[in-house]
């Protein structure tokens, strides 16, 4: 085990050094760094050359100009040593700096869209593989491969256009006509009609829940000009509650564990009163507290759990953890609902609050829920637009890994000895069906920070990947090297991840020694 | 997409009958299953429609075609450039498509730039998909030395970006007063200089999964049999195992060719990949982006033409993996519940079945 990895980062570290040579010499060989001062006319333009020149160090030829370059970036691997040197870009900063805030800019875009994608993708996947051939299964596959074939550049200029400038647009004056109103309740019905499954007649008596739901909410939203001022209030968050209660008891323990019910349930309970409790103290939010806060939602919910015992105390446990952290969430989502209004009246946002540039507003003030807001509008094209793009992926995945498992001859064996569905599913399938899906994710992770180049570039995001585009445009050797050092580092240790996890998580699976 | 149904109607409960016990050839059972695929069906007639509209259209190569302008051509500004085709009555129009803003023909433009993408998508194909095998035959079948050093050739590939290649590229390609034959070629074939420089670098994955394909069929027994028989290499790799890998390499250069279209059209959006005069889908968009509010015309045909493409590709490669997979029974839910049979332990394993 140890002389494989030992042997792998070896390899690793030969091919990373191939590899930055061949891309240092290709960006210092693609143009001359000099042409826009060659072609001016202004009176200083020897001066402007010479500090160029002295800056790139021109004169030096680029294999000699690589392994300086080479010597500066060894020392980063000296610990604590703090003398890291990357060179500095045609602008005088260091390269350092700069790929510290870009990595920032890049992780806050790319993180949120990845963990989504991830989720959403994996549910579909394996929805439509327990649903295979159905209306749903032939919808969600047409629509990965729809999903799988759009440019990512023109996805970003429609979501713009209408998710920014329509879409605030309609926020200035929100009023959504009755027929729109049916229309897109109309649109929630069909959708959830062919999502339910089963007979003709539950597919029609669900689809018109949803269709009479939707439109009355939406009518009853637009009355009260919600869309205004926002906000969920105790009621809704206490009706909520008790569905997420029985969602996740049905999916983690299923509803014949009474104790696991009654913990969720009891879980809700102290969300409500702890929804009034703790509303002073979220004005003086920070982020530090929020993530108390969450980590304090888990630990109660264990503890409900725990107390309320039964037969199966895991199983209460978990139900009660992963409701309260719900819980929380609604009750952090109603807090950002009543920040809204102020968000949206802020003199900086003008009541165009989703944005379609930049990562967020300049000069903008305000306390934690006006800034995290702020964050939220300018993520939210990207973000959307990237879980377009790779949703498709996890899907299919997903899927496929999904019905190969599910014709496992264990799967068989579970059934025959009388388990429930939801136990072969969520125990026995699900489980292994993720095994495969394990190393696809550390994968793109290990992909993550150099992933986003054109979408960073549509939506003007100052990340890794416009570093690298600016540093290529102006054909500055430096940045791309920085940038391509960091993408090609994780992208080698998260592959080595992933085949490790495969081994462990799949004893099957050895690797060489 | 609605529906799957199998051409062959099923005797047994919804299950195709197995081809294989007909006593037909590889060939013919993959050719019967690919037609038998509807999506691929649908994706090759779309394309295929795409494909003789866009190089009979405005001409390709010098030959003149049977639309009345070119890409470059201005002509005046007809109802402000809006699209003339309608639907109700149906319509051509002088300009089907519309004009941009200095009067040239969208629907010229738009076919000029879906040959370049189908030019590059080709050319991609071809050269990733020999690049791929060779390499990926020769690491795979001969192991030890050559393994080694190809491997480490793919992975510095790999992990080089195609973005820096390409913008080397360009910059190499525009530098025409140093009047290299690189810039010579590249100024007067842009797009097949892009598809060959696309195609140098995408073969990456295609060597890696044919290096699998070999490492396991190379220790089958009918490769021992050839080569206790005395066949060579060379008649080894051709004759014994290549047949074998074959359904691997189509379905991945299909593969490989789709998201080609996608990285040459995101080139081009960056200003690395085609550039005006000439033009592409995505250099369209890019010039285009920016009059959505005035002309949205001009950016949702060439975007329509991108996705049509590439989905089509999507589906035929779809189908062709399917028809490729050994394994695979078709297995028709809807048949099957009519007859009332039980249709859970049926071994239908798939991948990226049924549309």
């Amino acid at each position: 085990m140890v002389t494989y990895i030992v042997r792998r980062l070896i390899t690793a570290a030969l091919i990373l050094l191939g590899a930055s040579f061949l891309v240092y010499l290709l960006t210092a060989a693609s143009g001359d760094p000099l042409e826009e001062y060659r072609a001016s006319s202004a009176p200083n333009k020897q001066q402007l050359i010479d500090a160029r020149t002295e800056l790139l160090q021109l004169d030096t030829p680029a294999p000699l100009r690589y392994f300086k370059w080479l010597g500066g970036a060894a020392q980063c691997l000296i610990p604590f040593a703090n003398s890291c040197d990357l060179g500095k870009n045609i602008a005088g900063q260091p390269i350092t700096d700069a790929l510290g805030h870009a990595l920032i800019q890049t992780l806050t875009l790319v993180t949120g869209a990845t963990i989504l994608a991830i989720l959403i993708g994996i549910t579909l996947g394996i929805v439509t593989a327990l649903r295979q051939y159905s209306t749903l299964d032939y919808g969600v596959t047409f629509m990965a491969f729809l999903f799988f074939s759009l440019p990512i550049f023109w996805v970003a200029v429609l979501l713009k256009e209408f998710g920014a400038i329509g879409f605030n647009d309609f926020l200035r004056n929100p009023d959504v006509p009755m027929a729109t109103a049916l229309g897109i309740g109309a649109v929630a019905g069909v959708i959830t009609a062919v999502a339910a499954g089963g007979a003709m007649k539950r597919r029609l008596l669900t689809g018109g829940v949803a269709f009479l739901f939707v439109s009355a909410v939406l009518i009853y939203f637009s009355a009260t000009e919600w869309f205004k001022n926002p906000g969920l209030g105790p009621v809704v968050i206490a009706i909520a509650g008790v569905g997420i209660a029985f969602a996740v008891t049905l999916l983690s323990a299923g509803l014949k564990n009474r104790k696991a019910l009654q913990s969720a349930l009891i879980a809700v309970g102290v969300g409500l009163v702890v929804y009034f409790l703790i509303q002073p103290l979220l004005d003086e939010a920070t982020f530090l507290m929020m993530v108390l806060l969450a980590v304090a939602a888990v630990l109660v919910g264990l503890a409900i759990g725990f107390l309320m015992g039964g037969y199966d105390r895991g199983q209460s446990m978990r139900a009660a953890a992963l409701t309260s952290f719900l819980v929380g969430f609604l009750i952090m989502l109603d807090r950002y609902m009543q920040a809204w209004p102020s968000y949206f009246n802020n003199s900086r946002v003008r009541g165009r609050p989703i944005a379609t540039i930049g990562a967020s507003t300049p000069n903008i003030e305000g306390d934690f829920w006006i800034l995290s807001l702020d964050s939220f509008t300018h993520l939210i094209l990207p973000t959307l637009a990237l879980i377009l793009i790779s949703l498709a992926g996890y899907t299919r995945f997903t899927r496929a890994s999904m019905l190969e498992i599910m014709n496992m001859d264990y799967i068989r064996t579970a059934r025959a000895k009388g388990l429930s569905e939801r136990t072969v599913v969520m125990r026995h399938a699900f489980r292994n069906a993720l095994i495969p899906i394990a190393t696809i994710v550390a994968f793109d992770i290990g992909g993550l920070i150099g992933g986003a180049v054109i979408t960073e570039s549509v939506f003007s995001v100052r990340g890794m990947g416009f570093l690298f585009l600016d540093g290529i445009q102006h054909i500055d050797p430096n940045p791309v090297m920085g940038v391509f050092i960091c993408v090609a580092i994780t992208a080698m240790v998260f592959n080595l991840i992933a085949d490790l996890a495969y081994s462990a998580l799949d004893p099957r699976v050895r690797v060489k020694a | 997409m609605a529906e799957s149904a199998g051409v062959d109607v099923p005797d047994v409960v919804g299950i195709e009958p197995i081809l294989e016990a007909k006593g037909l050839s590889q060939g013919q059972i993959v050719r019967k299953r690919f037609l038998g695929h509807s999506g691929a069906i649908i994706g090759l007639v779309v394309f295929a429609i795409i494909f003789i509209m866009a190089f009979t259209s405005v001409g390709y190569a010098g030959i003149p075609g049977w639309w009345k302008y070119s890409h470059e051509d201005v002509s005046p500004l007809i109802h402000d450039g809006a699209p003339t085709a309608s639907i109700f009555p149906p319509a051509w129009g002088e300009h089907p498509f519309g004009q941009d803003r200095i009067g040239r023909d969208l629907f010229a433009m738009t076919m000029r730039g879906a040959q370049q993408s189908i030019t590059i998508m080709i050319v991609i194909g071809l050269i990733a998909g020999l690049i791929g095998v060779i390499v990926g035959a020769l690491s795979g079948y001969f192991r030890g030395w050559t393994e080694a050093v190809l491997m480490r050739l793919t992975d510095v590939i790999i992990i080089i970006p195609a973005l820096l290649l390409a913008a080397v590229m360009a910059q190499l390609a525009g530098r025409r007063d140093s009047g290299s034959w690189f810039a010579s070629f590249a100024s007067n074939n842009g797009v097949l200089a892009i598809g060959i420089f696309l195609g140098l670098i995408s073969w990456v994955g295609l060597a890696r999964l044919m290096r699998g394909e070999f490492l396991s069929l190379r220790e089958r027994e009918f490769v021992d049999a050839a080569r206790i028989s005395g066949a060579s290499n060379a008649r080894i790799i051709f004759k014994h195992i290549l047949p074998n890998a074959v359904g691997v390499l189509i379905v991945n250069v299909t593969l490989t060719m789709s998201a080609a279209i996608l990285t040459e059209t995101a080139l081009s959006y960056l200003g690395v990949g085609v550039k005006a005069p000439d033009t592409s889908l995505g250099l369209l968009i890019s010039q285009n982006q920016a009059a959505f509010a005035t002309r949205p015309w001009l950016f949702w045909f060439p975007g329509l033409f991108i996705v049509l493409i590439c989905l089509s590709i999507n589906f035929i490669g779809d189908g062709l993996r399917d028809a490729f997979d050994p394994r695979q029974k078709k297995f028709n839910a809807k048949k099957a519940a009519e007859i009332e049979v039980d249709p859970a332990p049926v071994t239908a394993f798939d991948e990226l079945k049924g549309k």
